[in-house]
């Protein structure tokens, strides 16, 4: 019923002709969604739930705003491991004649790639993918990009832009120069993470140290607060994170620590502890891909959103956070969107102290994405995990 | 906040320990009583969540605990009709119970999900006793409901070992022959300790949710602990005071991969620390196992065997 209601909100919303008819069936589709605008079938795949106050629960705001806009009915599938079990889930979403499919975890690729080399008339995007994964020489199936399916795309983005703006309130807040950063998995994706945090902490505050405890998880709110409980007890004053729960928030807040979050703005699951947090808007993203396929087009591009491109946000600040560190963010924000600033522009060393980028050399794209396994000076722990 | 994180480790050991004795306590009465009762991890996934529910729309945390209690306690009942009545396999029974109370529990939580409680049960210093060092911080700064568990399983040894009711439930689950050539209904003791146990197992389900969760999501919430209660119990000797040393020992176990990743003790790799208490587990089996220390194991005699009067 609560979906029912939801659905039915939102094709108010975008029209009250599709109101009238909009909420016959959430689960059933065929008669459902009426042309308003266009008659395309799109449907999105989940990790978890979309109430899980993080990654899913971001990428579900862009989709009710895609909803809005194309005044049409998404299907949504929740709680799909992101393993080869979700090619059924995939291919039954084609053989349903779903025209336009996301899939918002990383695992999806290869079954989602095998299903539309099955199925030409859908089209497929793949979030936080690359297509270089899915060829032999990245461990995938296909013999090379030439193989690959033409109706498949992958979606991402920079969110060192906004880890290093966040790691600049850490280095701000802390007072005794000790940060602690609960982990994931050590994947270039997670340890670009840490490492723009860590130079954005290290920009205001030279003598900072960011310290890493993995928990090897994605979702389970019990270890990742053990972890973050374990780094206040060793002394860190300021966590940041990369999991898709607040837990390191709420023990942060018990602890009368600071908190910076992660995808979305969670300032109000621990109000005196939230700092700000890099967060993603996708609406744009899947408004814009919906479009292009229901125009005719199957965009195929290796997406990779920015702060410019307004994919990458940053979240509201926190109490604590002083107006001349929020205008200090702000300008920084402001120069990374004018191009003239990137988070990983040299000089640089690496933990070990050994040079990395020279004075004014820019990271490139392509190493950042695949080849950063190591942590930059400043960062205590290990990048293996 | 400055103290040292091995007295702070120390600390949380027992803090996540109420959980464990808890729920081991409610397992180790069921077992007691004959009844082996596997579905722990779902009677305290569908307590954490109702009593969660119930805080978070009355805004009282005891009202919270009350009603994971009794969940528990109807949930168990469930457990008990099946296997004591309708002489039911006990192990399908309370798999069967794992998974309807995970469901029951998904369900249940699905408006909750992500959502935090709002009050938790704080923890409180107990005078000059919360200054002692070492000591002090580790055991005499706790929330009332740890206080309350230490104490109460110290009481049921008593009640178990020392006390004729305490008798008769060991009876049943040691030879039920005799307890029904006593006069004593077997059935109608496995059923109540079947249910006791499932209220206190809700209870540990509740207090989790309540004082140590940081938010309702799903099976994540509990996590796999009531498998090692489970384990917990056997590796107590079915003794309701060694259970609370050992779940300060897994306690503590679960909370060290942390604490030496935090102190950058690296030389163990973080995947064999995450192993531990599984590994104690087992050491602990085999421990209690070999050959000569049967009076350790403790085992109640007719564990898992429904009782049936005509084949006596």
């Amino acid at each position: 019923m609560k979906k029912f209601w939801k659905l039915a909100a939102t094709a108010a919303a975008a029209s009250l002709i599709v109101a009238a008819c909009g909420g016959s069936d959430s689960a059933s589709d065929t008669t459902s969604a009426p042309a308003a605008k266009t008659d395309l079938k799109v449907a999105v795949v989940y990790i978890g739930t979309t109430e899980d106050k993080g990654w899913s629960y971001q990428h579900e705001q862009g989709i009710l705003q895609l909803e809005q806009e194309l005044g049409l009915e998404v299907k949504r599938v929740e709680n799909i491991k992101d393993d080869a079990t979700s090619e059924a889930t995939f291919e039954q979403l084609a053989a349903d004649g779903y025209q336009l499919i996301f899939a918002t975890s990383f695992g999806y690729g290869t079954p989602m790639a095998r299903v539309a080399t099955k199925n030409p008339e859908a089209c497929m995007q793949w979030a936080t993918g690359a297509k270089f994964l899915l060829t032999k020489a990245g461990g995938g199936e296909y013999a090379d990009f030439d193989a690959l399916p033409t109706n498949m795309g992958t979606y991402f983005g920079a969110a060192e832009e906004a880890r290093y703006l966040s790691g600049i309130a850490a280095g701000k807040a802390t007072k005794n120069g000790k940060i602690g950063y609960v982990a994931a998995f050590p994947i270039p994706e997670v340890l670009r993470g840490i490492n723009a945090f860590t130079l954005g902490a290290r920009s205001v505050n030279p003598e900072a140290t960011v310290q890493v405890t993995w928990t090897k998880t994605w979702f389970d709110p019990t270890l990742e607060k053990q972890a973050s409980e374990s780094l206040l007890d060793a002394g860190v004053d300021v966590l940041g994170m990369h999991q898709d729960t607040t837990a390191p928030g709420v023990a942060a807040q018990a602890k009368g620590a600071k908190w910076v979050g992660y995808n979305s703005d969670a300032a109000e699951a621990a109000p005196e502890a939230w700092l700000t947090a890099p967060t993603w808007n996708w609406g744009p993203f899947y408004v814009k891909t919906a479009k292009a396929v229901a125009a005719g087009t199957c965009p195929t591009d290796e997406a990779y959103g920015t702060m410019a491109d307004g994919m990458v946000t940053l979240g509201s600040f926190g109490k604590s956070v002083a107006a001349d560190t929020q205008s200090m963010i702000e300008e920084k924000k402001a120069a990374i969107i004018d191009g003239s600033f990137a988070p990983f522009t040299g000089p640089i060393n690496k933990q070990d102290g050994s040079a990395w980028l020279k004075a004014g050399e820019k990271a490139e794209l392509g190493f950042l994405l695949g080849d950063m396994t190591f942590f930059v000076e400043g960062v205590v722990g290990s990048a293996k995990g | 906040m400055n103290e040292n994180i091995w007295i702070l480790t120390s600390a949380n050991a027992v803090t996540i320990a109420t959980t464990l004795i808890l729920a081991a306590l409610g397992a180790l009465f069921t077992e007691r009583s004959g009844v082996l009762n596997l579905g722990v991890e779902g009677i305290l996934l569908t307590s954490a969540i109702s009593s969660f529910l119930a805080a978070d729309s009355t805004g009282s945390i005891w009202i919270g605990l009350v009603v994971g209690t009794v969940v528990g306690s109807l949930l168990s009942s469930i457990h008990a009709t099946l296997t004591v009545i309708l002489r039911a396999n006990q192990i399908v029974s309370g798999l069967a119970l794992v998974i309807f109370g995970t469901g029951l529990a998904n369900f249940l939580g699905k408006p909750a999900e992500g959502r935090t409680v709002t009050t938790i049960i704080e923890p409180i210093r107990l005078g000059p006793l919360s200054d002692i060092p070492v000591i002090g911080p580790i055991l005499f700064t706790q929330d009332i409901i740890t206080f309350g568990t230490i104490a109460f399983a110290v009481a049921c040894a008593w009640f178990l070992f020392r006390t004729r009711p305490g008798l008769e439930l060991r009876a049943t689950g040691d030879d039920p022959a005799t307890v029904d050539a006593q006069g004593l209904s077997v059935s109608g003791i496995r059923i109540r300790y079947t249910m006791f146990g499932g209220a206190l197992i809700g209870l540990g389900g509740s207090w989790h949710m309540l004082a140590q969760s940081a938010a309702w999501h799903q099976a994540a919430t509990t996590n796999g602990i009531g498998w090692i209660a489970l384990a917990l119990v056997v590796f107590a000797g079915w003794h309701p005071v060694r259970l609370i040393f050992g779940a300060i020992l897994f306690g503590f176990c679960l909370r060290l991969p942390f604490t030496l990743q935090a102190e950058q003790i690296t030389f163990i790799p973080s995947a064999f620390m995450q192993m531990l208490p599984y590994l104690a587990t087992l050491i602990a089996l085999i421990a209690l196992s070999r050959p000569g220390s049967k009076n350790l194991r403790g085992a109640p005699k007719a564990l898992g065997n429904p009782f049936v009067r005509d084949e006596r």
